[in-house]
């Protein structure tokens, strides 16, 4: 039936929310591809190791507030290159935001499956554990699972796809239980197919383009979930960098050295920016089923 | 009606316990609490006494029941840090929540309700853009991010407003204000989409009709009908400012539960911890409760007092 490229040609009315890509969405793009990128080429795009330390260098400036051209973003208290130590933390940052978001929506997806197969206790009792998720704000239950568990960057992945998993499981749940009844999934069913081919051969290709949409929409407050806790210094440990501890840091020195937290501060926001506006521009195009509010 | 509301007060009551069972699971999950409170050269002779002080040598089932029992005492044990009563710290805190997220929600609501409807009024003009970017960057901005912003250019470059501490008034400013920022703009597209809805209803075309400015179909006719879904989109904010106090605090050095918290867990100060995380999971529960009953007293197809005029809504 229909899967992402076969999605029923964007029907026909909205067609004010345009299929093409505005520029500002355009340039989200573009931005959104630098960062992985970056990520993804850390090591031969940095200048210097995010490590390497000059004393006789600290707090220079930014190129363009006349500091030297050795260091185009300046160079933080123990004269780190900024911009050495942004390309990494982007990478650290987008890596721990891609696994989060990840594990979070297999994780609820399979729950929302489960629970709109099972219907009876075994749904109740997952929805009762969503709605408990959605009464104390994702931060603070990952603050607490710090405290209780210790820190290690394990727990901490597991902990940053928190935020959203309730998400994808509600709407895994509506959209199975609704496509459930379908004659479809009936004839289906009645050739003799298992549950688990049912699930993942059938249900799940109609319900993947709600579910990336979601992802999308998730991927920012993931970032800010995991930067916040960084940059509160309760989340990845120096001497590993990222860009919440960045900003975390340079927060002493803001009299100073405004460099060291302005930019990795606006490195977080354009991404998360750049994400929002492209999510928007992807439910509109891609997901017949959730219209924008 | 009323059994409605007593069904809702059971759910509230659900959501609680299974946060309070869940907060018992992890801390026993995480290991023996005598290990994780007691040092580790800690004699065995009063390693046993503390278990025994603590009950951690009877049942599973009975220290759960022991556990929820001294919960609802608001007995979480004794803070590290002094000694004192956790849950003390959490009263000593709280007030000063409620105060920067009061004063914060009503700084957003005084600027993106107004901006929302008026965007909706004039849909498609530079206002409506405004808006929509503003929303757009409170759904984006990083918190901290902006609060570190506010702080260069108010305290430290102007030097009009103090960056850190709560003696004054004026202390409250910069936190209160990178709070609401970020909540005012989605509070504005929240306003101009519920704004627009209703104004394209046949009732309002119909006051429209006959003669009614248009002001005053919004202050008589629309408002009061977007009232319901802005309850809803509070209660929901409601959570969205108490993590942002968390964070807002921590820069400003506001001492509310949030700083308590991020504090707290640095030094894994468990007893706290446990008293924050389940006042704050009360306090949401409470407001999704009370965002329910204003919604059926607002409501009047759910049967509330809200009658007479024969408001259509």
């Amino acid at each position: 039936m229909t899967s992402l490229d076969t999605l029923p040609a964007p029907a026909a009315p909205p067609r004010r929310h345009g299929r093409g890509m505005s520029p500002v969405v355009r340039l989200s793009a573009g931005f959104l591809v630098a960062v992985v990128g970056v990520a993804l080429l850390a090591d031969w795009l940095a200048p210097l190791h995010y490590t390497t330390q000059n004393l006789a260098a600290r707090l220079k400036p930014p190129l363009f507030e006349s500091g030297g051209v050795t260091h185009w973003l300046g160079t933080d208290q123990l004269g780190r290159d900024i911009l050495s130590r942004l390309i990494f933390a982007i990478r650290t940052s987008i890596l721990i935001a891609v696994a989060g978001t990840l594990i979070g929506a297999v994780f609820g997806t399979l729950l929302g499956f489960v629970a709109a197969r099972c219907r009876g206790l075994v749904d109740q009792t997952i929805m009762m554990a969503v709605d408990a998720q959605a009464a104390i704000p994702a931060l603070f239950l990952a603050l607490t699972m710090l405290a209780f568990f210790g820190n290690n960057i394990l727990l901490f992945i597991v902990l940053v796809s928190i935020d959203g998993w309730d998400r994808y499981t509600r709407l895994a749940r509506g959209l199975v239980v609704s496509e459930q009844e379908s004659d479809y999934i009936n004839a289906v069913e009645g050739l003799g197919a298992s549950t688990a081919r049912v699930m993942l051969g059938h249900l799940l290709p109609n319900i993947v383009a709600a579910l990336v949409v979601q992802a999308t929409l998730n991927f920012p407050g993931t970032i800010l979930l995991e930067t916040s806790l960084s940059f509160l210094g309760l989340g990845v440990q120096p001497p590993e960098t990222s860009l919440g501890l960045m900003l975390g840091e340079g927060r002493r020195y803001l009299l100073n050295a405004w460099w060291i937290a302005v930019f990795p501060g606006l490195a977080i926001f354009l991404t998360t920016l750049s994400m929002s506006l492209f999510g928007d521009w992807l439910r509109d195009r891609f997901d017949p089923t959730t219209q924008r509010n | 009606m009323l059994q409605f509301l007593a069904f809702r007060a059971a759910r509230a009551f659900v959501t609680v316990l299974i946060c309070v069972s869940a907060v018992f699971i992890a801390l026993r999950l995480a290991g023996d609490p005598a290990d994780i409170m007691l040092s580790i050269d800690t004699p065995p002779d009063v390693r046993s006494y503390y278990r025994e002080l603590w009950g951690l040598d009877r049942p599973l089932i009975e220290q759960y029941l022991r556990y929820l029992a001294a919960v609802a005492r608001g007995d979480f044990g004794l803070s590290f840090g002094d000694d004192r009563p956790a849950f003390e710290a959490v009263r000593e805190a709280l007030p000063k929540t409620v105060l920067l997220g009061g004063s914060a929600l009503l700084l957003a609501l005084l600027i993106g309700l107004p901006l929302g409807v008026l965007a909706a009024l004039r849909h498609n003009s530079a206002i409506d853009r405004l808006a929509m970017a503003s929303a757009v960057f409170g759904y984006a901005i990083p918190i901290f991010f902006l609060g570190i912003l506010l702080i260069l250019l108010f305290a430290l470059k102007l030097r009009v407003l103090p960056s850190a501490g709560s003696e004054t008034a004026w202390h409250l400013v910069l936190p209160v204000v990178t709070l609401a920022l970020p909540l005012a703009g989605r509070l504005a597209r929240f306003a101009r989409t519920s704004t627009l809805e209703v104004l394209g209803k046949p009732f309002i075309r119909a006051a429209r009709g006959r003669g009614v400015m248009p002001l005053a179909v919004i202050l008589r006719h629309a408002l009061p009908n977007a009232a319901v879904p802005l309850l809803m989109f509070l209660g929901i904010e409601i959570g969205g400012i108490l993590a942002g106090s968390a964070v807002v605090e921590t820069i400003f050095a506001w001492p509310g539960i949030g700083r308590l918290l991020v504090d707290s867990v640095s030094t894994r100060d468990l007893a706290v911890v446990q008293a924050v995380i389940l006042t704050v999971t009360v306090i949401m529960v409470a407001a999704n409760l009370l965002v329910d009953i204003l919604h059926i007293l607002i409501d009047p197809r759910l049967g509330g007092f809200a009658r007479g005029s024969g408001r259509p809504a």
